[in-house]
């Protein structure tokens, strides 16, 4: 039992409170008031007001970066959902080999994406090599490719998470529904569906984060690449997204790093607004249970 | 009929099994493509990525041995760092999240409430929003050594710990703890006696998340720690292709390889761990 008491907060809270405060508080309020600041190190800002929203709005690569994130979101979204759920289902069916197949099409997410970047950057330069190309010659190489790259490794995760789901289905709702007369369709809508929304939920929704947020693989597999210089005479790298070009704009040039971190205030707004709409489905269907 | 229709599944259980044998060897080959180009000559790498090593481009083990000492910087010294930070962190992480996770979740004060929701508010924050001015402040206190970068992570990485830890630790009967009070032990050692051995599943859940996040993580050591002593192995190869002009491409191959062993060894170790954790860390948005 512990009571209130000053002593056991300073030996049980304080450490972790104390370093928290350090890499995230602390950090994060400073963000915000930087964000109206134009500086190139902390100690000399100076206030500028909404100047560097601004400019964030204006620039050219930022709303090119943001449509090449939404547009990679939603693709890559649904691939990964209905391919992990087609898994996971297969694999709950009771097939030969389920373990083996679990294991190896979980395996790639275990490794950090610089590494899958670079992997699968030899792969489809080597394909693209037949065409006497690689993947930085066209946007739609890497569109698809990153698509690809985000398949491999995540639709292994969201398969472990449907299996869960599937597995968690009482057998006897189907068998009562195979009484009543119900066939294979009717049995996928209206219980496997309707028991798997918990599981489809989540997913979804840790997948659209996820790519949302994506850094490191965009890094590693074509940097933003190709960059195309617009009429303005600004430089946009067409498969840049957000949080690269959040990054490019703090460290590439440091007189933008205002801009920089007002795009990224943006960006943490379109992040929380995801994850308030997650809260809102996941307790509107506790409510419902 | 009911034999021909188990009959009939049998059957289409068994293409699947074909299937997805299929599948799965797909699934894998980018890893072989890899393993393969590492023993290549560059050449032999770039200009027929997808052929097994023949006698003109075989090179054994050479790429190897050169990817060790490659870069101004060797290897085992990036495979030391990132052992040691991601060892350090997640034992630091555990530990302190957990003491913290059972005091805010048992006193319950209002110091107590908005600490958790600051917890919570913290896990939906991207890096991108915190990336310059946690740099900065982890320069300025001098954090910037694999020693200081484990308190760091302690920081960003309390928010999802200590959500777990609480959700897990409300779950707990408070008898227990009532006994081992009247019994005469003081808060610690009811901690470390009576609630620590309760809590082992979720520790090896969080702990495993934890691992996965900080042996892959880039950017946080990249912008935190001084790179020109202290490189994690994702840091290492991105610097090694970064660098422009001559990339030994074999080199990076083999790094690779190199780099994906350790985390294969950890994953046949303690798969149904991991799955495990996966699946009560999903709530993490």
């Amino acid at each position: 039992m512990i009571q209130k008491n000053k002593k056991y907060f300073v030996i049980f809270v304080l450490p972790t409170l104390a370093a928290f405060i350090m890499a995230f508080v602390w950090p994060f309020f400073q963000g915000i008031y930087l964000s109206f600041c134009k500086f190139v190190t902390t100690s000399n800002a100076t206030f500028v007001g909404f100047d560097n929203y601004i400019q964030a709005f204006q620039d050219e690569t930022f709303s090119s970066a943001f449509w090449f994130t939404v547009a990679f979101v939603i693709v890559s979204v649904v691939f990964i959902n209905v391919l992990a759920f087609i898994v996971g289902y297969v694999l709950t069916m009771g097939i030969r080999g389920s373990n083996i197949f679990r294991t190896t099409f979980f395996m790639p997410n275990l490794i950090g994406g610089i590494v899958l970047g670079y992997i699968w950057q030899l792969i489809f330069n080597g394909i693209l090599l037949n065409y006497g190309k690689t993947i930085v010659a066209d946007a739609t190489f890497g569109f698809w490719g990153l698509v690809i790259l985000m398949c491999w490794q995540q639709i292994g995760y969201m398969m472990i998470i449907y299996i869960s789901g599937f597995q968690s289905i009482p057998g006897d709702l189907y068998e009562a529904a195979r009484i009543d007369g119900a066939n294979k369709s009717q049995l996928m809508r209206r219980i496997t569906i309707p028991m798997m929304a918990p599981s489809i939920t989540i997913c979804t929704f840790l997948t659209l984060t996820n790519s949302f947020k994506l850094f490191d693989q965009n890094l590693a597999l074509t940097n933003g690449l190709p960059g195309v210089v617009q009429a303005s005479g600004t430089t946009v790298y067409e498969t840049q997204m957000l949080a690269l070009n959040i990054y490019d704009t703090f460290y590439q040039n440091a007189n933008t790093r205002g801009v920089g971190q007002a795009k990224a205030v943006i960006f943490f707004i379109i992040v929380a607004f995801i994850g308030l709409i997650q809260l809102y489905f996941t307790r509107k269907r506790e409510v419902q249970q | 009929m009911d034999a021909n229709v188990k009959k009939k599944s049998k059957i289409s259980k068994t293409i699947l099994t074909v299937v997805f044998s299929i599948i799965a060897v797909f699934y894998v080959s980018p890893i072989f493509i890899v393993l393969m180009n590492s023993f290549k000559l560059k050449t032999g790498i770039s200009a027929e990525p997808f052929t097994l090593p023949n006698a003109q481009n075989f090179v054994g083990f050479d790429n190897y041995i050169n990817g060790i000492f490659y870069g101004n910087y060797p290897f085992y010294k990036s495979i030391a760092i990132s052992l040691f930070i991601t060892i350090a962190t997640v034992f630091v992480i555990l530990i302190c999240t957990a003491m913290s996770a059972w005091y805010i979740s048992r006193v319950n004060s209002i110091v107590c409430k908005i600490i958790y929701y600051f917890c919570v508010f913290s896990m939906i924050v991207p890096f991108q929003m915190v990336m310059y001015t946690l740099s900065k402040t982890a320069d300025n206190l001098k954090l910037n050594t694999p020693w200081g970068i484990v308190i760091v992570y302690l920081g960003f990485g309390a928010g999802l710990a200590i959500f777990m830890f609480t959700g897990f630790v409300k779950s707990i009967p408070i008898e227990i703890e009532e006994a081992a009070s009247i019994d005469g032990a003081g808060p610690l050692r009811t901690f470390f006696g009576v609630v620590l051995p309760i809590m082992k599943p979720t520790f090896i859940s969080v702990g495993i998340l934890e691992t996965m996040w900080i042996w892959n993580d880039y950017l946080l050591p990249y912008l935190v720690l001084d790179i020109k002593l202290y490189r994690t192995i994702p840091i290492h190869i991105q610097y090694l292709n970064g660098s422009y002009g001559q990339t030994d491409i074999g080199a990076i191959m083999a790094l690779i390889i190199l780099s994906i062993i350790p985390i294969i060894i950890f994953y046949f170790a303690c798969q149904k761990h991991i799955i495990k954790g996966i699946v009560s860390g999903a709530v993490k948005g």
